[in-house]
């Protein structure tokens, strides 16, 4: 506290006026204007030099300190967006809180946009300096917070995006909370095929990146639960998980698989969507990490036959399981929890869900997987048989402009189509296959080369042109009408498949993660980055990181991109060790505060709490972003936003407006 | 004729005109009109607050009862807030705090509302010279002592 101000210290403010070139001096009279500086209240001096924020102009500011002649510094110069932090470290460093400090922008208010008018210009240099001087005696100096960032990461959703920063975290030291709701890691990518464009074999280059997670010592991967409650701030949060309960001890089960051979319940497996099977005790697929088993109570009959000895010998099974919560503390967060396949049972005219050989891309992309269930055989539902034609219909659910559609582009769907025709190809050479498409956007490292050679070396039809209405014929083959808009004409095409490439959306349960981290969404339901270009795996809340489809559909190269990306935003908190606050927040004057809680709801950022026993609100500093909203809304004036309190306020637009004068002089 | 003596006595006035703008758009769409060097006519003093949502109707009626001719109240367009949804808030208070500005006998022509964002300095510019424009055809505030 040694530099901030004593108290009934007399306020004795320098003004430096900067020619900055002739960007000011050319049009306004410095001279005069720093004479008129002079004759403003609690002005000690005023100066004038070619450029403030050269090291002599920066020298003159610090003699002026050391010598005790100003304890306060204005600089009417270029705008504070662009050399505030330059002069606020100026004075710092000589001993001078940095907030004590103010800038009067007459370059970029002033004299660039008043080049020939120089009277007028002048008139708005003085009145904002007079302003500044205002400002300037009413400002108390501030400290700089800094609050501790505990070196440990929150990643929510064990996809391939939470799984790379997970693994770069942890490779980095940091301790890692790996939190996965289903039972095995892994995310949509496991339940791919192959990959385009490369058609390298999706599990071949995922399980491998699955194990190291499993193995890796400062990830603590917690498969089967949820985060269920987070508070605190920046480098202090304060996570809740709910671990489910798996009704089988973890540690005890040797994953042999026994039981769900002797299970009799049979039901759809989620890991297939609904395409295969799986028992009531189960592991998602085969290459599941970790590679216990789980009960689904929802199916299971509690016949006891797994937790007999002869099936389950390690006698893992516990009918009696209870969820169980573990609190953790971390400094950042990422999150990364996927997305969802678009429904498009609302999409009538497509007739999925009424007709059996109408499956969606997901359903195709495991008919015609090696491990899915057909074993990489791919044959239509209705009968089994491998088709002789099949169409894919490109945007279903993506680049809809009617009322209720996604507006937005999935970005893989052009590519997966393709891939999946191409696929289909490769095994059925004679096959007939059409994509119908809008456009097709190839527009990743190599897809457009995987595209042109789709048609040209594979034999694949691409019809521009939309289903308008799909009806079953004989033997649940399909006819589609639609409409083939480079040849302008009506077409029919008989089908024995159709596939719908559909788009990706935000998972469904998007909008209660948001209000859980208060982190915004976009129009679109994925999450919002802080700023589209240059901050775009940051939220807008301080240590939240987003990564992959869930702020917005990406392929697996962007996702793992920017998995990377969150990572070493999460990282570089974390090796600072502390995080900075800037102090204007706002403060609730006790004595003042009416307890109306007007301030509570209006706060975007949580920041305000209320005390129920002292009947007042409270601003945790750390949380408060500095916007002033409360303090403006406040029926009582018992808010103050720190540099920008209403004295401060008020006291530049007392002394904004001059008297009117006869004449105005000293333009040039 | 008379319609141009009464333009040309309104000629000789030079409009007050305070800005109250937030830091992150309007502000700094101020400072890329400045950039550009685009010419605005010289009537616009700024003052800088963080966030729509600090505006204040009171501080307007300080500005105008001070003698200020105009008050243009500026941030940034709606979702388009640094601090989320604080512009919201003033979104709704300006246009009521507008209605009522008649009942005081206020013109409420001397103050303007708008969503500037930090791109927009052209866009401040015919801003600030229509308001200017307009201000001349209302006339000085009355009160606006003299020294």
């Amino acid at each position: 506290m040694s530099n901030l101000l004593k108290n009934n210290e007399e306020i004795k403010i320098g003004v430096y006026v900067c020619d900055c070139g002739i960007n000011i001096a050319g049009v306004i009279d410095v001279p005069a204007l720093t004479e008129y500086a002079k004759t403003l209240p609690n002005v000690s001096l005023a100066k004038e030099y070619k450029f403030m924020c050269s090291s002599i102009g920066q020298e003159m500011i610090k003699e002026d300190i050391e010598a005790g002649l100003i304890n306060r510094v204005i600089v009417a110069a270029c705008s504070p967006r662009m050399h505030e932090p330059t002069f606020r470290m100026v004075v710092k460093e000589v001993g001078v809180n940095e907030f004590l400090f103010e800038m009067a922008n007459i370059r970029e208010h002033a004299t660039w946009v008043n080049l020939d008018d120089h009277e007028g210009a002048f008139k708005i240099a003085k009145d904002h300096v007079r302003m500044a001087v205002a400002k300037l005696s009413e400002l108390k100096p501030l400290e700089v917070e800094r609050v501790k960032v505990e070196p440990a990461c929150l990643v929510i959703g064990a996809g391939i995006a939470g799984m790379n920063a997970s693994i770069d975290l942890a490779k980095e030291g940091y301790d890692v909370y790996l939190v996965e709701r289903e039972a095995t890691i892994g995310g949509h990518m496991a339940q791919l095929d192959k990959t385009f464009p490369t058609m390298d074999c999706s599990a071949c280059i995922l399980t491998p990146r699955m194990v190291d997670v499993g193995r890796e010592e400062k990830i603590h991967l917690m498969t089967y639960s949820e985060v269920e409650k987070v508070d605190g701030y920046v480098g202090n949060f304060d996570v809740t998980i709910k671990k489910k309960p798996h009704y089988v001890d973890q540690e005890a089960c040797t994953g042999c698989g026994l039981c769900a051979q002797e299970c009799p319940v049979i039901c759809a497996n989620e890991f297939e969507v609904g395409l295969g099977i799986r028992k009531a005790i189960y592991i998602p697929f085969p290459q599941a990490v970790p590679g216990e088993f789980t009960i689904d109570m929802i199916k299971c009959i509690k016949c006891g036959i797994c937790a007999s000895l002869e099936v389950c010998e390690p006698d893992a099974i516990r009918f009696d399981d209870k969820p169980e919560y573990v609190d953790v503390k971390v400094g950042t967060i990422i999150v990364a929890t996927g997305w969802d396949l678009y429904d498009p049972t609302e999409l009538k005219q497509y007739g999925y869900g009424k007709y059996p050989n109408v499956i969606n891309g997901l359903e195709m992309e495991r008919l015609l997987s090696s491990f899915g269930p057909l074993e990489g055989k791919p044959a239509r539902p209705s009968d089994l048989e491998p088709p002789h034609s099949i169409g894919f219909l490109q945007c279903v659910g993506s680049r809809n402009f009617r009322p209720g559609g996604n507006t937005y582009c999935s970005r893989v769907c052009c590519m997966y189509a393709t891939k999946q025709a191409r696929q289909y190809k490769e095994k059925h050479p004679e096959a007939s296959i059409y994509i119908f498409y809008m456009d097709i956007r190839a527009f990743g490292k190599g897809y457009e080369e995987f595209y042109e050679s789709a048609g040209r070396n594979f034999g694949i039809k691409y019809i521009r042109g939309r289903i308008g209405e799909v009806y079953e014929g004989e033997d649940h083959n399909l006819i589609v009408r639609a409409e083939d808009t480079l040849l302008q004409k009506q077409i029919e095409i008989k089908l024995d498949l159709l596939v719908l490439s559909c788009g990706l959306v935000a998972r469904h349960d998007a909008a209660q993660i948001a209000s859980l981290l208060t982190i915004q969404r976009s129009a679109d339901g994925f999450f919002m980055e802080a700023h589209p270009k240059l901050r775009p795996v940051d939220t807008l809340t301080d240590g939240i990181f987003i990564a992959g489809v869930a702020q917005g559909p990406k392929d697996i190269p962007d996702a793992v991109a920017q998995a990377k990306g969150a990572a070493s935003g999460a990282a570089s908190l974390m090796a600072m060790g502390e995080f900075a606050i800037e102090p204007y927040y706002s403060v609730v004057l006790e004595y003042k505060c009416s307890g109306c809680k007007s301030c509570q709801s209006l706060c975007p950022f949580n920041a305000i709490s209320f005390d129920v026993f002292k009947n007042i609100a409270v601003i945790n500093k750390a949380l408060c972003k500095g916007c002033g909203t409360c303090a403006a809304a406040c029926p009582s004036d018992a808010i103050v936003q720190n540099h920008f309190s209403d004295d401060q306020i008020f006291a530049m637009i007392n002394t904004a407006i001059p008297p009117l004068a006869k004449t105005e002089n000293g333009g040039k | 004729m008379g319609v141009n003596k009464m333009a040309k006595v309104q000629e000789d006035f030079d409009p007050y005109i305070l800005g109250i703008f937030c830091n992150w758009c309007t502000y700094a769409g101020a400072d890329q009109a400045g950039t550009s060097r685009m010419q605005r006519p010289a009537n616009l003093r700024i003052l800088r607050v963080m966030c729509g949502g600090r505006m204040e109707p009171l501080m307007v009626i300080q500005a105008l009862k001070n003698g200020a001719d105009g008050v243009l109240v500026s941030h940034c367009h709606v979702g388009d807030c640094h601090y989320v949804e604080g512009n919201l808030k003033t979104f709704r208070k300006m246009p009521l705090f507008i209605k009522m500005l008649e009942q005081f006998g206020v013109n409420p022509k001397r103050v303007k509302y708008t969503q500037v964002s930090a791109s927009e300095g052209a866009e401040l510019t015919e801003i600030v010279k229509e308001f200017v424009k307009e201000l001349k055809e209302i006339g000085p505030n009355p009160l606006r002592m003299e020294e």
